[in-house]
């Protein structure tokens, strides 16, 4: 479903992401840990080109996205992506947040994007915050309502940045409890995490990324019990 | 003390008795300055755009504009558009509106640089969120970017209503009947040098006061029910 061949990036002087070849196919749960600065959330947003990468190619069901004459914003309608800081639109109601983007970018009538709207707020738990600003949630409820907005566009994938990172932890479950119904619905999901549970539970696969590239990927089963290379061994004793 | 009796009894029925020039001349002054405001915020809208995008010579136009603009005296501005304007094909056009294309040409510069500011204020995840649901660069400037920005520079636009209703003083120079020019004429006619413009000064000075109270009050209320953050 996204093929990644020899992607590379710099900022300026700084390499980032050192040449990465990975392949995403349809309903698979991809983890990719790693310490920070390990290029890991950049490979993540290069994945729907909101960072551009510097070399390699993007293939996403087909199209090459990288190439400079395709027009992203298709293929990003097809990826969700929910990120560390919410980024919910906080001028908008929640039931505004998640029909905007249906119907200015797909065209759906209202009254079609706010059934959708209401079917993703009762299976994120919240269908009795329709009408709320995002100021007036929780953290937790926040990202819930994030996640709600990014299915909305009815993604083949979704992409998450560090989704439970901002939050307080007692609020971290009902983000995962989310994200895993997802995954158990068999929506393809790239997900950049510290939640080495989550990893564990649900990652079909697991990347260990340090220093730019993949250093090492498995099931979380191999990769957890049993890590080949060095870094990972390190990075793995520091965090279990 | 008789002296300042007598000298404040007779300018309060100076006042009286040319109060209508005041009034005529206010009116114009607020006239001048709102729609000043008005088109200024509009092409200081695209001049912001326009130095905000990523094509080089819409840049370039709108920052020279900009700095052409802050670094030249509203004086000769007003001058330079009032005698350049007909020169150039406009002369049907009826001083007043010369006179208010002059002004919001300039007032245009500078709430070209709020609303910059305005919109850079605004969280580059806004953006990125925006784009990640498929949005464009315009769509995700229309539906997300703008609408915070402009709540963030309501204030910051008022004031530069407050501003230019004082600055417009300028224009009573090319013969517009302003509040200057109409106390200009009553200093003429009455003999009186000094206290029209005492007179001119309190009614700007009420003016500007109550509208930045008001805007004040405004403010308060945008943030009571600020929904945001």
């Amino acid at each position: 479903m996204i093929k990644v061949s020899n992607l590379n990036k710099s900022f300026d002087k700084l390499h980032v992401l050192k040449g990465i070849d990975e392949e995403i196919t349809q309903g698979e749960v991809v983890v990719v840990i790693g310490p920070s600065g390990s290029g890991k959330s950049t490979f993540l947003r290069c994945l729907n080109l909101l960072e551009h990468p510097t070399g390699g190619e993007i293939v996403f069901e087909g199209i090459p996205i990288t190439d400079e004459k395709n027009d992203i914003n298709k293929q990003r309608a097809k990826m969700g992506m929910v990120f560390q800081q919410f980024n919910l639109f906080p001028h908008m109601t929640v039931l505004e947040n998640i029909t905007i983007s249906p119907i200015k970018v797909k065209g759906l009538p209202k009254i079609e994007a706010e059934n959708i709207a209401f079917k993703l707020l009762k299976r994120v738990g919240l269908y009795d915050k329709a009408d709320s600003y995002p100021s007036q949630l929780s953290g937790g409820q926040k990202q819930r309502i994030a996640i709600a907005r990014a299915l909305a566009m009815e993604p083949d994938v979704m992409l998450f940045d560090e989704p439970t990172s901002s939050l307080d932890p007692e609020m971290v479950g009902e983000v995962l409890d989310v994200m895993k119904e997802l995954a158990s619905e068999g929506m393809t999901m790239v997900v950049v995490t510290h939640e080495m549970g989550f990893a564990k539970e649900v990652g079909d696969r697991v990347l260990f990324m340090d220093d730019g590239i993949i250093v090492e990927q498995g099931t979380p089963k191999e990769l957890f019990e049993n890590p080949q290379h060095p870094r990972t061994k390190d990075f793995l004793s520091k965090i279990l | 003390m008789d002296i300042l009796f007598t000298n404040i009894s007779n300018s309060i029925a100076l006042f009286v008795k040319y109060h209508r020039y005041y009034l005529r001349g206010t009116g114009i002054t607020l006239l001048v300055s709102f729609f000043g405001v008005f088109l200024g915020v509009f092409l200081g809208l695209i001049l912001a755009l326009m130095n905000l995008s990523k094509n080089k010579i819409l840049k370039g136009i709108s920052r020279s504009y900009i700095n052409f603009v802050r670094g030249t005296p509203l004086l000769v501005q007003v001058f330079i558009v009032y005698y350049g304007l007909p020169l150039v094909g406009f002369d049907f056009m009826p001083d007043l509106w010369l006179v208010v294309i002059a002004v919001s040409f300039n007032s245009a510069a500078y709430v070209a640089e709020i609303v910059r500011g305005g919109i850079q204020s605004v969280e580059k995840g806004q953006t990125e969120a925006a784009r990640s649901l498929g949005m464009t660069q315009r769509m995700a400037m229309r539906y997300v970017i703008i609408p915070q920005a402009l709540k963030n520079i309501l204030p910051a636009l008022g004031n530069e209503f407050v501003i230019l209703i004082k600055e417009s003083a300028i224009i009573s120079v090319v013969g517009i009947h302003d509040l200057m020019y109409q106390t200009d004429t009553i200093r003429g006619i009455s003999y009186r040098p000094f206290s029209p413009l005492v007179f001119a000064a309190i009614i700007y000075f009420i003016i500007t006061f109550s509208l930045s109270r008001l805007l004040n009050v405004f403010e308060r209320r945008l943030r009571a029910g600020d929904q945001s953050i």
